[in-house]
């Protein structure tokens, strides 16, 4: 047990779909600060996992705290927890019918309550950290995939979080875009932002995670420090996945 | 035979049979008749005073009936998409019951039997009861063509502004409602079209003379002046009626291309 709080804290997590049992107990930690990654085959539940850290899936049994809070008690005020937690969609979903800076302005506004200047302000400095100021009256149809997934980052760091979920941001983008998004993640972990990265990217995981997860069949298969885990997988699912995606 | 050969003589015999029609109907009709019947001059001094009272009542009816029952719909979209099942229930049963039932027969439950059961007074008297009718009806229609849209936005979108710690109702009235609308503009207008004639069902309950639409004062001119006895208000409101409908629907139509260009 460390000293101070777990920026996430998982315990004995199940989840089911219907009679499918997608999460098979999971026991993990995410400390503030640290970057972690969470890699493993299509269906090993690593989305589903990340999800359920801001309930947009319900867990069907286990705890989840983030920052000591549990979540998983119907009494938390679940909006205001997730103001603390910024997500990164693989498709984005930025609103179709908003201009980038209105996307980065409405949750300011309606949730944090924010004056519509200082809302502006704030959209604009996360534009600008992204590299996309000249974008802001632009709406997300007339953006790049690339440029798409970096306003969408922007929108969630304009609700000041104090941590990041990723899932699969890179995925649904053309290969020659990945950098640029890998570039702002690398950015923010070298703020000292809270990551936890749903990712097929190891050469990320590599540069940049504190801690790597392998996960297959609704468990945790192996985790530890990324360069160790990708260099010598001790177990045979990970060095098996491993050698397909390597 | 060559094919060729054989599509010319199919042609050619449908164009007989139309000629033959044509020349059948010149010859056996009493086209003075018609036109005595259709297009007699002389409506009378009031009867441009009186139609564009009935266009402007006409017009009054649909919107009204088109804003009060998208509101009623939106609300019984929402009932319909609700957790609570009572709610579920309740919209189902409004919805199956106003779309089973001919809109003629709730108007005229509003504008006769339901003032006298509860002892009520509908603003406007016997035709703004009328016009609470059509809004129930169109209520109804329009509730489905919503729920449709409102289930067509991506769930993505709602994950979202979830995400960011909009609440239920936050997300509803900035992301979703208006992703919703623009789905269904094009059925929408459709349904605005069909409102436009719907309003000619309130000619039956009889209005004071300022409140009468379009069909209501045709139907007066039929039976008054030097055209009594003929169809000529009827033809010339029919003509008025299509003046508005018909570029609405080419404008439907159009709405519907652009959008499916657009996905």
């Amino acid at each position: 047990m460390s000293a101070m709080t777990a920026a996430i804290h998982v315990s004995k997590l199940h989840k089911y779909f219907g009679k499918n049992e997608v999460l098979k107990g999971i026991d993990f930690q995410v400390d503030p600060g640290q970057v972690v990654c969470v890699v493993g085959p299509s269906g090993s539940g690593k989305s589903t996992l990340l999800r359920c850290v801001n309930r947009l899936e319900e867990p069907t049994s286990g705890q989840i705290l983030v920052e000591g809070i549990d979540i998983t008690d119907p009494e938390t005020d679940l909006d205001s927890v997730r103001t603390r937690i910024g997500m990164v969609f693989q498709q984005f979903n930025l609103f179709p019918h908003m201009t980038v800076l209105q996307n980065l302005c409405i949750a300011q506004r309606t949730v944090k309550k924010r004056s519509k200047a200082e809302a502006i302000e704030v959209a604009r400095r996360n534009l600008a950290k992204v590299g996309l100021s000249e974008k802001e009256g632009a709406f997300p149809a007339h953006l790049s995939g690339g440029q798409q997934q970096r306003v969408a980052i922007a929108r969630a760091l304009s609700m000041d979080p104090d941590m990041m979920l990723f899932d699969e941001p890179t995925s649904a983008l053309d290969p020659e875009l990945v950098g640029d998004v890998l570039d702002i993640m690398k950015q923010l972990a070298a703020e000292g932002m809270t990551m936890m990265v749903v990712t097929h990217e190891m050469g990320f995981a590599r540069e940049v995670g504190d801690k790597l997860v392998f996960m297959d069949g609704g468990v945790i298969v192996e985790e530890g420090d990324p360069r160790e885990v990708l260099a010598n997988p001790r177990h045979e699912r990970t060095q098996a996945f491993l050698s397909k995606v390597l | 035979m060559r094919r060729s050969t054989k599509r010319y003589l199919r042609q050619g015999g449908l164009y007989a049979v139309l000629a033959a029609v044509v020349i059948f109907l010149a010859v056996s009709v009493d086209w003075g008749n018609v036109h005595r019947n259709f297009w007699t001059p002389g409506l009378g001094d009031n009867w441009h005073d009186l139609i564009l009272t009935g266009v402007k009542n006409t017009a009054i009816y649909t919107v009204i009936s088109f804003a009060l029952g998208l509101a009623l719909a939106l609300l019984l979209a929402l009932m319909k998409l609700s957790d609570v099942l009572v709610y579920r229930w309740i919209a189902t049963v409004y919805i199956e019951l106003f779309r089973g039932l001919p809109a003629l027969i709730t108007i005229l439950f509003m504008a006769f039997a339901v003032p006298i059961a509860f002892q009520w007074h509908a603003p406007g008297g016997t035709a703004g009861a009328g016009v609470i009718g059509l809004v129930m009806v169109a209520g109804a229609y329009m509730a489905e063509t919503l729920r449709a849209g409102l289930q067509a936005v991506p769930k993505g979108q709602t994950e979202a502004a979830r995400s960011l710690g909009m609440g239920p109702v936050a997300t509803h009235v900035h992301v979703i409602i208006p992703q919703a609308f623009r789905i269904i503009i094009p059925p929408l207008t459709n349904e605005f079209v069909l409102l436009i004639k719907d309003t000619s069902l309130l000619s039956i309950v009889g209005a004071a003379v300022g409140q009468r639409e379009l069909t209501n004062v045709s139907r007066d001119f039929l039976s008054s002046g030097s055209t009594a006895g003929t169809g000529t208000s009827l033809a010339q409101a029919a003509l008025l009626y299509l003046i508005i409908t018909l570029p609405l629907t080419r404008l439907v139509a159009w709405l519907e291309k652009r959008q499916q260009r657009a996905r």
